[in-house]
């Protein structure tokens, strides 16, 4: 090939053969090869990569990646009735259009002289976050929940010194699986289950494996099964008087009509950010812990946690409390790593938070626990459909019981998706104990049509 | 010195913004929520009172309330307050490949089809999500020669950990206790941070006098209680180990099981892989070599990849394609379990496979071919400077970074790399003192990948030799640096002290009484 | 307004020049009459040069001891009077005395060996201290390496960007002896010296915990649970093991070698024959722990050698555990450790790497060399 015709890549400023060669010059040498004098031939892959054929103008690289996209169908274009760790909320356009924006989007660890506006955005994250929660401390995010539960243990167990956690009440199964990972050779799990009749934490058990060696209790809060945990206050006493922490995963979306955890006695808090403002992605993420102001439990976030700081010309300025927990100062001596997280959506979370305001947050979880009872409502007026399996309130999520009608909930949901509609999660083998049910959820991006919509379908796969 | 690069008059905006509770105006609304209607209302009532008073919240969270043109306004401020690599020649954050993040591929993560899927839809309504997992873990079958992937990690240090999950079910699935993990002393921070929080013990190497891991050290430390490598290669001196496949031989003849850090591999693409070099295990960051941007610090991806016969022992799910169609296979009886909540960071795994697709395999080669261009020129240039050295200094040819020292002009002048540090904020840029421990006194690290033109690298380079010439003749603009900056110098006392720390507004305000005066 | 005091010795470093190594006693008249002159007072100076309109305040002693020096540099000062021309070992621990009476927030002294030693017998860990190197004898570790290092260590204090601080051993070595080519060295104590976070980070953020104290802690930690019953633990001297017996909840000898078994102490400040005494009687294993003592690396040698040819022989060189703080590690970065016990066999023996526990769970090999 002539080198006329050599591709120079928009991306590759250099790879103009014009300035190669000058820079060549430059050093001294006569081709890039001579640069690479210290990877011997035999470790060199042997040949080119195999890859396909590069779309290397935009509108080629649109031809190919549209139609992939176009296999999706998305949430916008069907009724969704899924929940069970990833919701669908109202994005406000604003949030995506300050995450999109270059200076946030495409900046990363400046110091807080230019990039002061990452560390005040995350600082007021951390803020709202605390308003929200009723805490004086909150972190930059974590890669998701389930990583903020693992941690919260983690830490529970250095401050209390003890090396076993119990994890009551139903548990997300998928969230479980990473708190397993990342306890995994360092702490042991006990499990306690939940009540048969009201679907909340099994007090009895509880009672029955708490002892002396227990760093924390972890209780999530609405339970997976959707569930408001009432007991939050019992747990917390019955915690503290055996030496533990109380530690609660709450859905932040809830906090607009539901208690913060730190007000029925949680040690540490923690959760998905992804309710507030961040679009689901297929499930991608951001996570957060929060506690009281406490130097012994701040001294074991292994996070990032800015403060604000004077500045000798009175203004506000930023920086990071307690550097050296972290590995990057301290490598491996610090309890955990932080590296690159979630921080972006930590953003987003915060512009959600502002812009949602006290009274958004309030109407938010008004709307929802309105539209779960309508739902409900009308669900239960079908014939062999239960949504009463536990006595207990429900926030966004509950459960659908079809066992009299002696169909699955497979056959439902396939039934569902062909009128357009992602019936609630199938549970049937996650909690074989309830037999054939869905865990249905209810956001405000449900309408009431949506849900009358869902129950004639229903009504239709039973005749 | 350089006259002809012009150096920039540069201030960094600087709006004075309130913190956002600050601007709050009582009553009004950033953003309204749909409605439920009469109907539903009269049905079921307000919905709140069916809540069990002792957990019902009575009060309204104390959030700012604002209009909607003045949230975005606020946030917009502080935008413009940040220096993102949009907005500069960003090669002083060494080992952290910043590089550009091309528009296109923003079309496709923010099209509803690839934001808006709930992760627990019917297979059959994700195919393009699935499909464009598989088809990235069938480009890295090329780019590192391995042969199963995971791509649940959401970052380099979590990519770590999933290899150490790994190494951890490996040797338990074959009832051996080994608990010891080898790493060297330039390789990331993580390397040996992560696998002690999966309960390893970790024996770091130091260089020899080439920098490079010392053989003979690394034959003393290897034993049967050796369950894994973790290495680096190049590390942050950018020095290949020509030797590599040495020490994973010798691991290799212990049991041990050989696991790559190419956080980084952004001058290897089309070159050397993690294959050739003997490797079992190896993670990439999507978000440096493969152009997902950084976020502020994430969300991000930490590919897993592994050699077939370990790929039971991997994160479940991993993406299968049967016939034409795509699916999750969970049936990974040996898995290390999850590290994440579903399956990975789709906008970070999308823009990768775009940006791989657009490249292809000449454009991949091109474009680690130009980072190592791209860093011999720089280092060329930056060794001439007066006070700037760099370590190993025999090593002549760089792979796509280097670490550098002012350790001369810190002794000739007292200024130091935190000085230096502090007063490229002036010229709209930055610049990173590398990894712990500095035993390369004074360090730098700069990584001048393929994105940056020759003009850019000039400018770069132009900036640090004025820098120097102040250090050593003009002290005062140095000692008061920044000077063009958004804030002055910040107090770091008040981060020291849990009396004084205010992590949050609310804190804050309990703490204190007017500006920063103690209640 | 930070207040600094000053002690020069300023006889120091005259033994050097004419071969004497060190200025103890009478070598200091012979020295002179060898030809030797004064070299403190340019070192002194070539230190102070780098601070100028730093908001500080000096506080020294009259004459050749500080006052001579500071009025030539023009620097503003208090002298405290009633310090002559020709001075001894006693002037500095008067001075000292005076320097901690005044409280000052750093006390800068010029010096070798012997000057710190004597400041030490005074101030102890009281004061934060910083020496500059004017002696012939420097192996304590409270020196800067150069004095312009001294210097710009003295600029940071000053301007709050180094305050940590952190114990630095203080040698002590027997001049005859060093005079016939032997090196006798003890440990005498510990002062305390700022240390210069080595990030920058340290700058932006807060360091509400004692990095040092946590990481001493975490290594001590670290082989505290690696402790096994039934086995004799010979802890060395100095702060480091010492902080191994603080973990057992003992109160271990901080300059002597202690005897550790099944978590009670059954030796404490033991000498050689004690040391050899125990071996005999002790059914089991044994393992020596030491740490590199001073800033020279030597892990036998300086300061502990109560641990003779004979006492290593008895363990074994496999027996033999080697802890550090991960920062004295990277101070040594480079450099190999050292022994020298006296019998080249021996240390020639004892060659080769090793493994430091530096941190918690963490190891780093290093290499061990005969001097």
């Amino acid at each position: 090939m002539c080198c006329n015709d050599k591709i120079v890549y928009p991306y590759i400023p250099n790879s103009s053969p014009k300035t190669q060669r000058e820079m060549l010059d430059f050093i001294g040498v006569e081709s890039i090869e001579d640069l690479l004098v210290d990877i011997p031939q035999e470790l060199r892959i042997n040949g080119d990569m195999d890859l396909p054929d590069p779309c290397l103008s935009e509108a080629e690289l649109y031809r190919h990646m549209i139609p992939i996209l176009e296999k999706n169908t998305s949430v916008r274009e069907a009724i969704s009735f899924l929940g069970a760790g990833c919701y669908d909320h109202q994005v406000p356009a604003i949030v995506d259009e300050i995450i999109s924006s270059g200076e946030f989007l495409t900046a990363y660890a400046g110091e807080p002289y230019e990039d002061h506006g990452r560390f005040q955005a995350l600082f007021e994250y951390q803020s709202m976050m605390a308003e929200l929660l009723d805490v004086d401390v909150c972190n930059v995010p974590t890669y998701d929940g389930a990583q903020a539960a693992g941690t919260a243990l983690r830490m529970a167990s250095r401050i209390v010194g003890r090396g076993s956690v119990i994890l009551a009440g139903a548990i997300n199964p998928d969230r479980k699986k990473v708190i397993e990972t990342y306890l995994d050779s360092v702490l042991s799990i006990r499990t306690v289950g939940y009540d048969s009749e009201t679907g909340l934490v099994d007090m009895e058990g509880l009672r029955q494996k708490l002892d002396k060696d227990v760093a924390a209790v972890y209780v999530e809060n609405p339970s997976y099964l959707g569930s408001i945990e009432t007991q939050g206050r019992f747990i917390a006493d019955m915690s503290h008087e055996a030496g533990s922490l109380f530690v609660v995963f709450v859905d932040p979306s809830s906090l607009g009509v539901l208690q913060p955890p730190s007000r029925y006695g949680a040690d540490i808090t923690c959760g998905d950010i992804q309710p507030l403002g961040i679009h689901m992605h297929y499930g991608a993420g951001g996570g957060f812990i929060a506690t009281s102001d406490d130097p012994a439990i701040v001294e074991e976030y292994p996070s990032r946690l800015f403060s604000l700081a004077p500045t000798s010309h009175g203004e506000w300025g930023f920086g990071d409390v307690l550097w050296e927990r972290t590995s990057f100062a301290n490598r491996d001596n610090a309890k955990e790593f932080v590296g690159t997280h979630a921080a972006l959506w930590g953003i987003a979370a915060g512009v959600y938070l502002a812009t949602m305001g006290p009274k958004g947050m309030e109407e938010l979880g008004r709307g929802i626990m309105q539209r779960s009872l309508y739902a409900k409502r009308l669900l239960s007026s079908l014939p062999g459909v239960k949504v009463d399996r536990f006595k207990s309130i429900s926030f966004k999520e509950f459960i659908v019981d079809i066992n009299a009608t002696g169909k699955t909930i497979k056959e439902l949901n396939g039934y569902l998706l062909e009128k357009g509609i992602f019936g609630g999660k199938d549970i049937s083998s996650e909690f074989p104990e309830l037999g054939q049910a869905a865990l249905y959820c209810v956001t405000e991006m449900v309408s009431p049509e949506d849900i009358e919509t869902l129950v004639e379908a229903i009504r239709g796969f039973l005749a | 010195m350089d006259m002809k690069t012009k150096l920039r008059r540069f201030h960094q905006a600087s709006w004075d913004e309130p913190i956002i509770f600050e601007l709050s105006e009582p009553g009004q609304r950033g953003v309204l929520i749909p409605r439920v209607g009469s109907k539903v209302k009269d049905e079921v009532g307000d919905g709140i009172s069916e809540i069990p008073s002792c957990v019902r919240r009575t009060d309204l969270p104390d959030l700012p309330e604002m209009g909607q043109f003045q949230v975005l306004r606020h946030f917009n401020h502080l935008a413009q307050e940040n220096l993102g690599a949009d907005y500069n020649v960003d090669i002083g954050q060494g080992t952290c490949t910043m590089k550009y993040s091309p528009k296109v591929n923003e079309a496709f993560v923010s099209n509803h089809k690839m934001a808006d899927i709930h992760p627990c839809q019917e297979e059959s309504t994700v195919q393009g999500a699935l499909e464009i997992m598989y088809r990235l873990g069938e480009c890295f079958r090329e780019i590192c020669g391995l042969d199963c992937f995971s791509l649940q990690p959401g970052g380099g240090s979590h990519g770590a950990l999933a290899m150490a999950s790994v190494v951890r079910a490996y040797f338990k699935g074959k009832g051996e206790d080994r608990d010891e993990v080898i790493t060297t002393f330039f390789s990331h921070p993580a390397d040996a941070a992560v696998p002690i929080v999966k309960g390893f013990k970790v024996v770091v190497l130091p260089p020899d006098e080439e920098g490079l891991p010392d053989l003979e050290a690394f034959k003393a430390a290897l034993s049967e209680r050796t369950a894994a490598i973790f290495f680096t290669n190049p590390e942050d001196t950018g020095i290949y180990n020509s030797r590599i496949r040495e020490f994973t031989g010798l691991a290799r003849s212990v049991g041990a099981l050989c696991c790559y850090d190419q956080a980084n591999a952004n001058g290897l693409l089309g070159i050397a892989r993690a294959k050739e070099a003997d490797f079992d295990l190896s993670f990439f960051n999507l978000h440096k070599t493969f152009s997902s941007p950084h976020g502020c610090g994430g969300p991000a991806t930490g590919l897993v990849a592994a050699r077939e016969y370990l790929r039971d022992y991997l994160p479940a799910p991993l993406v299968i394609k049967t016939g034409n169609s795509y699916s999750l296979d969970w049936d990974l009886p040996k898995s290390c379990g999850k590290v994440k909540s579903f399956y990975g960071t789709l906008p970070a795994i999308v823009r990768a496979y775009a940006w791989i697709r657009t490249l292809g395999a000449d454009g991949l080669k091109e474009a680690s071919m130009v980072a190592v261009l791209n860093n011999n020129y720089v280092m060329k240039k930056l060794l001439a400077i007066k006070g700037c050295s760099m370590a190993y200094p025999h090593h002549r040819a760089r792979v796509e970074q280097v670490r550098y020292s002012w350790e001369r002009m810190k002794e000739e002048t007292g200024f130091g790399t935190g000085d230096v540090q502090r007063r490229i904020a002036d010229f709209g840029t930055h610049y990173w003192s590398s990894h712990e421990p500095w035993v390369i006194p004074e360090p730098f690290t700069i990584e001048p990948c393929e994105s940056y033109s020759k003009a850019d690298l000039d400018e770069y380079c132009a900036i640090l030799e004025r820098i120097s010439y102040e250090c050593y003749n003009e002290p005062e603009i140095v000692k008061s640096a920044p000077n063009s900056s958004t804030i002055h110098h910040v107090d770091h006392d008040v981060l020291d002290d849990p009396e004084r720390w205010a992590i949050t507004w609310r804190s804050y305000r309990k703490k204190y009484d007017g500006y920063f005066k103690k209640k | 307004m930070i207040k600094i005091g000053l002690i020069v010795n300023p006889i120091a470093g005259m033994g050097g020049a004419v071969a004497l190594k060190g200025t103890d006693g009478e070598y200091l008249d012979r020295a002179r009459a060898m030809g030797a002159v004064p070299k403190c007072h340019e070192r002194v100076a070539s230190a102070l040069s780098v601070l100028k309109d730093q908001d500080m305040r000096w506080i020294t002693c009259s004459g050749p001891m500080g006052g001579d020096i500071l009025r030539d540099l023009g620097f503003p000062h208090r002298a405290l009077p009633g310090f002559g021309a020709s001075t001894t070992g006693s002037d500095t621990v008067t001075a000292a005395e005076a320097m901690l009476k005044e409280d000052v927030d750093l006390l800068v002294f010029a010096g070798g060996d012997g000057t710190a030693r004597d400041v030490a017998s005074v101030v102890g860990q009281r004061l934060t201290v910083l020496g500059i190197p004017a002696g012939v004898k420097i192996h304590s570790a409270v020196f800067a390496k150069t004095p312009k290092l001294a210097g710009y260590a003295i600029r940071e204090y000053v301007e709050g960007v180094r305050r940590e601080t952190r114990p630095a051993e203080v040698m002590d070595i027997d001049e005859d002896l060093f005079r016939m080519g032997q090196v006798s060295a003890r440990l005498f104590g510990y002062m305390n010296v700022p240390v210069s976070s080595r990030s920058m980070q340290a700058k932006k953020s807060g360091r509400h915990i004692d990095s040092s104290k946590v990481r001493l802690e975490e290594v001590a930690a670290s082989v505290a649970d690696l402790m096994e019953r039934g086995t004799l633990y010979l802890l060395g001297s100095g702060s480091t093991v010492t902080a191994v017996s603080a973990r057992l909840v003992m109160d271990g000898t901080l300059l002597g070698v202690d005897a550790v078994l099944d978590g009670c102490l059954v030796g404490k400040d033991l000498c050689e024959r004690g040391l050899l005494d125990l071996i005999d009687r002790h059914d089991g294993d044994i393992k020596i722990v030491v740490s590199p003592i001073g800033g020279q690396g030597f892990i036998f040698g300086r300061g502990n050698q109560q641990f003779s040819p004979a006492v290593i022989r008895a363990v074994g060189k496999e027996n033999i555990v080697v802890m550090a703080t991960q920062d004295k590690m990277d101070d040594l970065f480079g450099r190999p450790l050292l022994v020298d016990t006296g019998d080249e066999r021996l240390d020639e023996e004892l060659c080769g790497y090793v493994s430091v526990f530096v941190g918690w769970n963490r190891k780093v090999m290093w290499f061990l060399s005969d001097s």
